[in-house]
């Protein structure tokens, strides 16, 4: 049978409606996806079916998962974060700044951690070789970056407006432009993978990967905001986009930093 | 929205997860990430396994990674995992000498990791561990685990953890000695074996 963008969009509204059921039968609100979003087919076979086993790490102040792996200067090169000078020509499409802070919970910033990210090029291909999608490949762009945050947990990179793709979850199924992100925090139980978004993407709706965040609030901060302070004059346009590291912190460790 | 007003602490709300999809290979992966021991230490451990979906199908399109203390106890808190090299912007690989602590390996074809790293020290209450923490394309949020090594039964049984788990589940965690200083511990995402998963509150 074949999978229509119709089906998807019922599975994605009857998610939501449960979701709204459950937070007003008092449970509380989800920040995250569950990992068993069926209108994502991929997850289907790919979830747990046992609840995680909670771990109180005040009870244990040496949990190793209390601490984060160490990057530095070593680990990037100068131009890592401008993915536009990464070969010997100018790739094709709109240039784009996009910058934020990492957070953690406690609206505290995250300091030379390292931030990865990796996008599709203008035409929304990605330069992998299992990629199908027939769209060009662009010589020029491959679309990987990485860089530390600053001594006030910013990031900052220069590169391309990613181009939105076609993917086979279902029939015409198409995913918003979106910058993949790779974080870490002061404790590895703040690790974090996700996707950002650019404002007003009229495929938001369709895509069950944005809705597999079920709460409307929750989703709004996987977008960015274009903030004109950090369009670069005569170059690029400017994306603001703050990240809040979820998951438990040692404070203690972050005292003098 | 994103941009958060840290005046108010209630605005300050997590950023969602979302699948690494299937394309992070020409982006996070890097070559020696799982060679995660010094050079001819005498504390190396070999780590091997495969990563299941709920139909006991290997998983081609998986990454771990791995994060655990040196022998002794203490955490690394030194950088270079993934060196770079300013000349070509290459990858120069780990210097050889230095313990990070931290590797990412992804899966093969066959849907199989490796990694070799230095036996983990005793830290606080627990038996020695590594931490892991699991992606895949169609895994919404990443997943957290443990590799606990067998051997000394006394601090098996004594850890925190597993002294919480059921004996079928408890195993899952503890990876099977498979020859002089090489483990197996392999994962499922779902169903029968499924690996125990950990959520930090």
């Amino acid at each position: 049978m074949t999978l229509t963008q119709h089906d998807i969009d019922q599975e994605i509204a009857a998610e939501h409606a449960a979701y709204d059921k459950r937070v007003a039968d008092g449970a509380p609100v989800e920040h995250h996806p569950r990992r068993d979003y069926a209108p994502y087919r991929s997850s289907v076979l790919r979830h747990p079916k046992q609840p995680p086993v909670t771990i109180d790490v005040t009870q244990d102040p040496e949990l190793v998962e209390l601490s984060s792996p160490a990057f530095g200067e070593r680990d990037i090169t100068e131009i890592d974060n401008d993915l536009t000078r990464h070969h010997r020509g100018e790739p094709i499409g709109e240039r784009i700044t996009v910058s934020g802070r990492l957070l953690d919970r406690d609206g505290r910033p995250v300091r030379g951690q390292l931030v990865e990210i990796w996008q599709a090029n203008a035409a929304g291909r990605y330069a992998h070789q299992r990629e199908q999608h027939d769209a060009p490949l662009d010589p020029n762009f491959t679309g990987v970056g990485r860089t530390l945050t600053d001594d006030s947990g910013f990031y900052r990179f220069t590169t391309i407006q990613p181009g939105p793709y076609p993917w086979r979850n279902h029939v015409n199924a198409w995913r918003p432009a979106h910058i993949h992100f790779s974080v870490f925090g002061t404790a590895f139980t703040q690790r974090l993978v996700t996707q950002m978004y650019f404002p007003n993407d009229p495929l938001f709706p369709y895509d069950p990967i944005l809705q597999s965040v079920t709460d409307d609030a929750a989703r709004q901060r996987l977008v960015a905001t274009y903030d004109h302070s950090l369009s670069v004059p005569e170059f690029s346009l400017g994306y603001h986009w703050d990240i809040v590291l979820d998951g438990p912190a040692a404070t203690w460790l972050e005292e003098g930093r | 929205m994103t941009k958060i007003d840290t005046s108010r602490p209630e605005t300050v709300l997590p950023t969602p997860s979302h699948t690494v999809g299937p394309f992070y290979g020409y982006a996070l992966p890097f070559p020696g990430g799982g060679d995660i021991a010094p050079v001819g230490h005498p504390d190396t451990i070999t780590l091997q396994g495969r990563v299941y979906d709920g139909e006991g199908v290997p998983l081609p399109d998986a990454f771990l990674e791995l994060w655990g203390p040196a022998p002794d106890g203490t955490v690394p808190t030194t950088d270079g995992s993934l060196r770079r090299d300013p000349a070509t912007g290459g990858y120069l690989g780990r210097n050889g000498v230095e313990f990070t602590g931290w590797g990412r390996v992804q899966t093969d074809a066959g849907g199989h990791w490796y990694a070799r790293t230095l036996r983990p020290g005793a830290r606080g209450n627990s038996a020695p561990y590594l931490s892991v923490c699991v992606f895949a394309r169609g895994l919404l949020v990443h997943l957290f685990t443990r590799i606990y090594l067998p051997g000394d039964d006394a601090a098996l049984a004594a850890d925190p953890l597993l002294a919480r788990l059921d004996a079928g589940r408890r195993d899952t965690l503890i990876a099977r000695a498979d020859g002089a200083g090489t483990y197996r511990f392999d994962i499922r995402l779902q169903g029968e074996g499924e690996t125990v998963f950990l959520e930090f509150q």
